[in-house]
């Protein structure tokens, strides 16, 4: 597979090729909302950026660009970049979403970056997640099964595994439970991303721990709080049916399906 | 102010390979896991393709075909005992995920479904074999979710968001580790009789990878500054098909569904390359056959820099329940209908085969000899053990995270239960006070996003799919002068609170050091193998480099290599053809 040449010039001309095809930006002028209690106390405030930036990129390198060049100070959270961690659910022009799932051509010229609400706000665009990770442990998210383990795997047909197959898809990023209006006025309701993840174990036919998980979820903590807004269904960035799986265990509970 | 811990053994990172150990340590001893992120964001969780396992649910298949094809498809630089080991425990493995609760496709009978991955053959090359067991196009994630899920169950400590920034060793041996917790900027010292390293690979380094930010090498950063040797880190995975431009990772399963790849002339050009499995050969002769076709003109996209991929063939049902993500990733990201338009894509760096040299017990050991070092132990990527080789199999990175993660958790958790616990050394902390005081005292200096750039960029031209000497000694020159510039690098933001400006720059430090051991490591290996293709040496040279390489940091800051033998087996070493 060797080609007759092996200068270092063919290898550099990918570089060139690259720079020819990172000319084209746009400018994008970002709205942040900021907040450092080391800096400001308890006051928070918004700052603006101009930059300029390649319409295919997506709104997190945009607000890379602002803190590897402009304010370093900036603090939000990242990994993967592409929408499977979690990590950058924020309200970008008034609704929750992931930043590396924004594409900037879709909010440029302008766009508005605050934190998800209803969780207490650290430090500009970082959330404490701690509450929101303990309404997921409360509805015992793992499997529950003491009938014993076969040498192999437990059977389950294609029909079984499709029934909670859309809650698996959860990623536990909070869009949906931050964009809930009961979650943000009742820190005690476990929230939809919980109910997202109850739901996910209650429709496995491998698990017996249905019963439990939706007596957590009947007490006043739990699914009645759900006013269906459906802004939680909205907000998922995995695109999961979150009210509908919040109505399901509604009715397994009503009914007692169990 | 430094806060004090002390625990019988310490997991640094929550992905599927410290989970796994956690699992395994927190059942049998004292047991915390350190992470720089919360679990669930974990790179484990973007995996996508499967997990291969010869359960022979669908078709014939056996766990020695499967260690044949390890060992073949890592161009024969594998441990082979060590291959053969992960292979035979691939299938009990895939079995403890599903009972606890793994959501796996399913067969019609309701067993675990396979489909085809690239270099997996049935009966030492014959044909494709459906041996890889998967959730969709998302098993990566599958597996992080399940594992963590059993780390709730079993209430297991985790320190989130904490940043393990060195190694601390007294007369030879773990005495624990100094972390920087990013919520306040406080060092916390954790005294352990056993350390076990799962922070994942350092894919970060290079312009275009399907790597998250935060793979930045940091286990393999922190030992080797501590004197630890790291193995073959020449041998670096470049995935052929990633989002054009943005390198992110489109899986092997769109091929192994059926999914072909074209060039600009429409040609199922991989036919040339590998007249038996075509588009499923294994990634580094997929990469390197693109490069080609690239190299020579027929390339597509504004550049003439990408080739297509192509999924118009496949039924509906296939793209929506066997491929859902993926796809959704060419609509999001390329503004592409994969269902009816062709997608460009490019090779994207993608895994680390070297790392922190281990034996099959996740035991970190030194030298020819092997000598483990009392109390240290590593796991999946950031380890090489090695059953990947020059290249990695499709699917064998997940294997090797729960296989090797339970193996190391339970050695750790064994030593550490018959050990004392260690005496610190005087002033532990030090060290990382000095650094991370140095970092934030600093009135003005370089941009470390500058730097991070320059590395990347001249990374990804220089020592990608191919190299040759002149490319690689501009490398080092690069690196010396992009070191040289790190020591002056300046952070804006001087507080204490989630500073992860600070955070960044450090981890720019540890793919400063993993860079440097690359470049030394691939202008050393003056062959070509797996993933290291030397232009100016094309072949394979078995005579001399059937062996391991092993770079160390010296005192005086160069990198010494020094070269250890291939655990051979059954499979003798022939001519890799597909």
């Amino acid at each position: 597979m060797a080609s007759e040449t092996n200068e270092l010039g063919d290898i550099l001309d990918a570089s060139d090729l690259r720079a020819a095809g990172a000319a084209h930006t746009v400018t994008l002028t970002l709205k942040i909302r900021r907040y450092n209690p080391e800096v400001r106390g308890d006051e928070s405030w918004w700052d603006e950026f101009e930059i300029q930036v390649d319409p295919d990129d997506r709104l997190l390198d945009a607000l890379h660009q602002v803190k590897w060049y402009h304010d370093g100070t900036l603090a939000l959270r990242r990994s993967c970049a592409h929408g499977i961690c979690g990590s950058d659910a924020m309200m970008i022009n008034g609704k929750n979403a992931l930043a590396c799932k924004m594409i900037v051509r879709d909010v440029a010229p302008k766009v508005t970056v605050e934190p998800i609400r209803g969780l207490p706000v650290l430090k500009d665009l970082i959330v404490d997640m701690e509450p929101f990770f303990a309404g997921y442990r409360s509805v015992l998210p793992y499997l529950i099964n003491d009938s014993g383990e076969p040498d192999n795997e437990r059977r389950q047909s294609p029909e079984e595994r499709h029934a909670f197959d859309d809650t698996t898809k959860c990623i536990l990023c909070a869009a949906c439970t931050t964009s809930c209006p009961i979650f943000w006025g009742d820190e005690e309701y476990v929230g939809p991303a919980a109910i997202v993840n109850a739901h996910r174990f209650i429709y496995d036919s491998r698990d017996e721990g249905g019963r439990e998980r939706l007596k957590i979820l009947s007490e006043k903590t739990g699914v009645f709080r759900c006013r269906t807004t459906f802004n939680c269904t909205e907000a998922c960035p995995r695109g999961i049916e979150v009210t509908k799986a919040i109505q399901d265990v509604k009715r397994s509970i009503l009914f007692d399906r169990f | 102010m430094t806060t004090f811990h002390t625990y019988d053994a310490v997991i640094i990172g929550a992905g599927g390979a410290g989970l796994r150990a956690a699992i395994e340590a927190s059942d049998r001893v004292r047991t915390a896991v350190i992470s720089k992120l919360y679990p669930t964001r974990s790179h484990t969780g973007t995996a996508q393709g499967g997990m291969c396992a010869a359960l022979a649910n669908v078709e014939e298949d056996s766990p020695e075909w499967h260690a044949f094809d390890t060992v073949k498809g890592g161009d024969y630089l594998v441990d082979q005992p060590a291959a053969q080991l992960m292979c035979e425990e691939a299938v009990h493995a895939v079995y403890e995920l599903e009972h606890w609760g793994l959501p796996f496709n399913r067969t019609p009978e309701g067993k675990i479904d396979q489909r085809r991955f690239g270099g997996h053959t049935r009966n030492h090359g014959e044909a494709p074999v459906k041996r890889a067991c998967f959730a969709a196009d998302r098993t990566g994630h599958m597996i992080l979710q399940t594992l963590y899920q059993q780390c709730v169950k079993r209430n297991v400590r985790f320190f989130n968001e904490f940043y393990v920034l060195d190694q601390l060793m007294v007369d030879g041996a773990c005495a624990g580790v100094v972390a920087y917790e990013l919520a306040t900027g406080e060092l916390h010292v954790f005294r352990a009789k056993a350390v076990l390293y799962a922070t994942g690979g350092y894919g970060r380094m290079f312009r275009v990878s399907s790597n998250a930010h935060t793979l930045t090498g940091d286990g393999p950063g922190v030992l080797f500054r501590r004197g630890i040797p790291l193995e073959d880190m020449e041998f670096f995975q470049f995935h052929p098909t990633g989002v054009y431009k943005m390198g992110i990772l489109l899986s092997e399963a769109v091929r192994g569904e059926g999914g072909i790849l074209l060039n600009a002339e429409s040609e199922r050009f991989m036919e040339r390359y590998a007249p038996t499995v075509k588009d499923l050969a294994p990634r580094d002769m997929v990469s390197r056959a693109i490069f080609q076709e690239i190299r020579e003109g027929r390339g597509t996209g504004p550049n003439r820099d990408a080739v297509w991929l192509d999924v118009r063939h496949l039924p509906r049902d296939v793209i929506e329940e066997k491929l859902p993500d993926v796809t959704e990733f060419a609509r999001v990201y390329l503004g592409v209908e994969p269902t009816t338009e062709l997608v460009p894509i490019q090779p994207t760096a993608h895994y680390a085969m070297g790392g922190i040299p281990t034996n099959t017990d996740g035991q970190v050991v030194l030298g020819e000899e092997e000598t483990p070092v009392p109390g240290l132990y590593a796991a999946g990527e950031c380890a090489c053990v090695s059953v990947h080789g020059a290249n990695r199999l499709g699917t064998n990175s997940l294997l090797d995270i729960v296989v090797f993660g339970r193996r190391g958790g339970k050695h750790a958790a064994g030593f550490a239960k018959d050990a004392d616990l260690p005496d610190l050394p005087e002033r532990p902390e030090g060290y990382v006070r000095g650094m991370v005081d140095g970092l934030l005292n600093r009135p003005e200096g370089a941009n470390a996003a500058d730097i991070r750039s320059e590395l990347q960029d001249s990374m990804q031209d220089l020592a990608f799919v191919v190299r040759t000497e002149e490319s690689l000694r501009k490398m080092q020159e690069i690196l010396d002068s992009l070191r040289e510039r790190f020591e002056r690098v300046y952070v804006q933001d001087t507080g204490k609170m989630f500073n992860t400006e600070l955070m960044e720059v450090v981890e720019l430090g540890f793919l400063l050091e993993c860079a440097d051991a690359l470049v030394a490591a691939a202008l050393a290996r003056d062959e070509s193998r797996g993933g290291h293709y030397r232009e100016d040496h094309p072949l394979r040279d078995d005579a001399n480099w059937l062996k391991h390489s092993l770079a160390m940091r010296q005192p005086d800051g160069s990198v010494m290599l020094s070269t250890k033998p291939v655990k051979l087996g059954p499979y003798v070493p022939m001519e890799r053809k597909y």
